[in-house]
């Protein structure tokens, strides 16, 4: 049941961006060109996201736990940290450059058929070093 | 400032963001999760892929979804920015970037933001601030 949930958000997630316009790297790229001829789609995609979990989460959180699980997995961590704002400013490097952030590289795997999957290759590369450095820097 | 009104889709990415939105409310109330794609996709390679089989599944999703949406939707002509060795490294700053900030588009701007969590709106400040400069500086088309 937990698999079959997680398959069909996993989905909804997909076509939510392609029907959005975050896989088209230009799009992306016009959203962020605040100073050039701005394209502000991008928001309304956020905004909308944004809104409707609003609404859920008022709902959700009346639950002590999810259906398929014992208990809600939510950040633990609080505070504002190094990690947190160094990590968030690369990131945008790479987004700015590339006009794809993680869930359009996933869906544009075998969309792109000459670039997709070695682009997100490099983005597991980087998550697993990144992920691996955070753990030395911050023991669990 | 000027606004593009030619490819300006008000309506269309209203509602991807609605079906983003729900994507994640799902992934909330039946999986207890946060949607974060970043953090499901470095942690399916790096956990145990058993009890870590939700991941693998979303991602499967994700990867299968612009199929899905080909089969009502005319084309989906994506437009790329970047190519060669500039892509690879801007793939691997999007990768080691999400993993150090602890989240990326949509865990921190989605999730964490709908949950008002500080952290998120912190990461997603600097993210957008940090894109929209490096978008400035970059050489491209007007």
């Amino acid at each position: 049941m937990a698999l079959i949930t997680a398959l069909i958000s996993g989905i909804i997630f997909g076509v939510g961006l392609a029907l959005g316009g975050m896989l088209d790297p230009s799009k992306v790229v016009g959203f962020l060109d605040i100073f050039g001829v701005w394209d502000p789609s991008l928001a309304f995609v956020m905004g909308g996201g944004v809104i409707v979990n609003v609404i859920g989460h008022q709902i959700i959180s009346r639950r002590s736990r999810p259906v398929c699980d014992n208990q809600f997995h939510l950040p633990a961590s609080k505070t504002i940290t190094m990690p947190l704002i160094i990590g968030s400013a690369l990131f945008g490097i790479g987004w700015g450059v590339t006009g794809l952030c993680p869930g359009p590289a996933v869906a544009s795997t075998f969309l792109n058929k000459e670039t997709g999957i070695s682009f997100i290759l490099a983005v597991i590369v980087g998550l697993v070093l990144g992920k691996t450095v955070l753990k030395q820097l911050r023991p669990a | 400032m000027t606004i593009d009104m030619e490819h300006f889709t008000p309506l269309a990415s209203l509602a991807g963001g609605v079906l983003i939105g729900i994507a994640a409310l799902i992934l909330m109330a039946m999986n207890g999760r946060v949607m974060g794609i970043s953090g499901i996709l470095g942690d399916a390679f790096l956990n145990n892929p058993i009890t870590g089989m939700w991941r693998w599944l979303f991602i499967i999703g994700t990867l299968v979804s612009p199929f899905v949406y080909l089969l009502w939707a005319e084309e989906l002509l994506p437009r790329p920015v970047a190519s060669g060795s500039t892509l690879l490294i801007g793939g691997f700053l999007v990768g080691l970037g999400s993993a150090i900030g602890s989240g990326c588009t949509s865990g921190h701007g989605i999730c964490g933001l709908a949950r008002f969590s500080l952290r998120s709106f912190v990461a997603v400040m600097v993210f957008m601030i940090s894109a929209v400069i490096t978008v400035y500086l970059m050489p491209h088309g007007a």
